[in-house]
């Protein structure tokens, strides 16, 4: 045990005098999670807006003047009808289009009630789930105004229609996405790294002829990982949580149950890529183009994969990250329990096993 | 503990890769605290012997037994009794002088109040007192060598297993170095020492030459110097290895 615990404080001891460990470890992090935040949450300034007015009256030329004199939207144009809806949004530089229900001022005053649609380029879904939020809130305004020391109150009804991305998938998609990214780095991309540096420096050697067995060896190039990455796990949550306001809706002991897990098999891949890797170099290029590329482009944290050809959905479904993606989405934002996540938690236990078999395996052919 | 004492037995060893043979039927006896020089061209089959007398590979055949130990079935007590050192020196540059120390005696199972006794006899042989928080990166590469090598002998093993120790290493630190490995032979560490330098091999108790997974001559430098006939132990390889076929 004292032998072990003299390894740990070694392992310890590279990761802090190494500023590039250091950096990867907490600065990327925080990094990551305040870029993306902060991407989702800028202001919007002149967002070219066209508008379909079938009513034409004072009310509808109220609202537009109000929308375009907040500074937040500009009108480019005046569409004739809704089948121009379509052609505008491709062309790219219009994002809104805002339609006015024909009689506007009409129905106001004989139902109480007017009609106005939202429809919005949601290709950025982010963006479009901002203007949104604008729209109502300056239609909100509006209808207080027009409300004023009336009896029955006016209703202006804005009902939004998300062209390209109905469902607005990715708009909390970043941090269980950020979360999987950190935690596959750290743990795959550095303990791989790591053990590829003692086969480099021939320490390895020495490692394996002293009378430590693998194992321990193993063990502890991997232990301090898993306890960094857990404490990364928890602050990437704590500043979802405390800095953009992203829920946790199901149980924390779960979410972290999850992660641990996820974090064992993030470890058991940067054990085999360090088996099948000569020198760091090589472990780094694997890790990059094995791990990191598809975990941010095919895991669904930036693409959904909704949208990718079949065989980039098919191919998927090998990438571990996608899965624990749709494990923390569930518990975080739709706060389900184990029993809607189990087939997932399965896939990333038998994924684990399968990378620590392969690894065992390759080592034993290594020593005969 | 007398003279003749063997630590080292081989018997009849093989070591095929599929249809290749990298040790074919080796045999030789080493005794304790005697240097042994074990030499051959690149692809001889140096590299592979030593492996399993260290316990990282198994042999295919024959009988080997280490520090009295069995490779087969007793590797944890080999590995106990045994040092190494690679001509990679090994040390961790991140880590200083002390910690580095502190971790092989570590490693060993050496308990504190051991590793920092013999740690300060040990800095205090090699002049190092002043380098003991200095990190290993910035120490001269003879330092380097030096305090390898004695971390290897650390934890006072039967026989130190050293591949190369001397690589890209000045002529008047190689000597010095073999200053350090006579002191430790004189205090019973058996020393199997792999080496490209003909003069190191001038150095040893007994040279044994391997070619093609075979050994083709052991004994003395003087002997085999006069068996074959020539002047040094340079024109002695040469005269083996000339007929090899595996030479990388």
């Amino acid at each position: 045990m004292n032998r072990f615990i003299g390894f740990l404080k070694k392992e310890f001891y590279h990761i802090f005098r190494d500023k590039r460990s250091m950096l990867i470890l907490f600065g990327m992090p925080i990094v990551q999670i305040l870029l993306f935040g902060y991407v989702i949450n800028t202001d919007l300034k002149d967002v070219q807006m066209a508008v379909l007015d079938h009513s034409k009256d004072e009310y509808s030329a109220e609202i537009i003047n109000k929308i375009t004199s907040s500074g937040y939207f500009k009108l480019t144009e005046n569409l004739e009808s809704l089948e121009e809806a379509d052609a505008v949004f491709r062309k790219g530089n219009v994002k809104v289009i805002l339609v006015i229900e024909p009689d506007l001022g009409k129905n106001l005053i004989k139902n109480t009630a007017g009609n106005i649609q939202i429809l919005t380029d949601a290709s950025d879904p982010n963006t479009a789930n901002l203007e949104v939020n604008y729209l109502q809130g300056i239609l909100q305004n509006y209808n207080l105004e027009i409300n004023r020391g009336k009896q029955t109150p006016l209703s202006i009804q804005a009902k939004s229609r998300m062209y390209f991305n109905a469902n607005l998938e990715s708009v909390f998609m970043f941090i269980p996405g950020i979360m999987a990214t950190i935690l596959m780095l750290v743990s795959a991309m550095m303990t791989s790294i790591s053990i590829a540096r003692e086969k480099e420096l021939g320490t390895m050697e020495i490692l394996l002829v002293s009378p430590l067995n693998p194992l321990q060896i193993i063990l502890g190039k991997v232990a301090p990982y898993l306890v960094l990455s857990f404490i990364n796990a928890l602050v990437i949550i704590g500043m979802g949580y405390f800095i953009f306001g992203v829920p946790v809706l199901g149980s924390f002991a779960l979410l972290m149950a999850e992660s641990v897990l996820f974090i064992f098999l993030a470890l058991s891949i940067g054990i085999f890529i360090s088996t099948v890797s000569k020198n760091q170099q090589v472990a780094m290029m694997l890790s990059m183009f094995a791990l990191m590329l598809p975990t941010i482009i095919l895991s669904g944290f930036i693409f959904p994969i909704r949208n990718m050809p079949i065989p980039l959905q098919v191919f998927s479904n090998i990438i571990p990250p996608k899965w624990f993606i749709i494990i923390l989405k569930n518990i975080m934002l739709k706060g389900v329990g184990i029993e809607y996540i189990w087939k997932e938690t399965l896939i990333l236990i038998a994924m684990t096993f399968g990378f620590i078999g392969l690894s065992l395996k390759k080592f034993k052919t290594r020593l005969e | 503990m007398n003279e003749k004492e063997k630590v080292i037995r081989v018997k009849n060893m093989y070591k095929k890769f599929g249809d290749f043979t990298a040790n074919n039927d080796l045999s030789f006896e080493v005794s304790k605290g005697e240097i042994f020089g074990f030499l051959g061209a690149n692809g001889a089959g140096k590299t592979t012997a030593i492996k399993i007398l260290c316990g990282l590979s198994f042999p295919t055949s024959g009988e080997i037994k280490v520090a009295g130990f069995d490779v087969y079935t007793e590797r944890e007590s080999v590995k106990r009794n045994i040092g190494y050192m690679s001509q990679k020196f090994s040390l961790y540059e991140d880590l200083t002088v002390f910690e580095n120390i502190r971790f092989y005696g570590g490693i060993y199972g050496l308990s504190k109040a051991e590793i920092n006794s013999k740690a300060d006899e040990l800095l205090d042989k090699l002049d190092l007192q002043h380098a003991r928080n200095k990190m290993i990166s910035a120490l001269p590469l003879g330092w380097k060598q030096k305090l390898a090598f004695s971390v290897a002998i650390f934890h006072n093993p039967e026989i130190v297993f050293l591949d190369e120790p001397t690589g890209g290493v000045d002529p008047v630190t190689r000597r010095q170095f073999w200053d350090l490995i006579y002191d430790a032979s004189r205090a019973g560490i058996t020393v199997f020492v792999t080496t490209h330098y003909m003069d190191e091999a001038e150095y040893c108790d007994r040279v044994s030459i391997m070619v093609d997974g075979k050994i083709e001559a052991l004994d003395t430098p003087e002997k085999l110097k006069k068996q074959f006939n020539v002047d040094d132990m340079d024109q002695v390889f040469l005269s083996l290895a000339r007929h090899a076929t595996n030479i990388e």
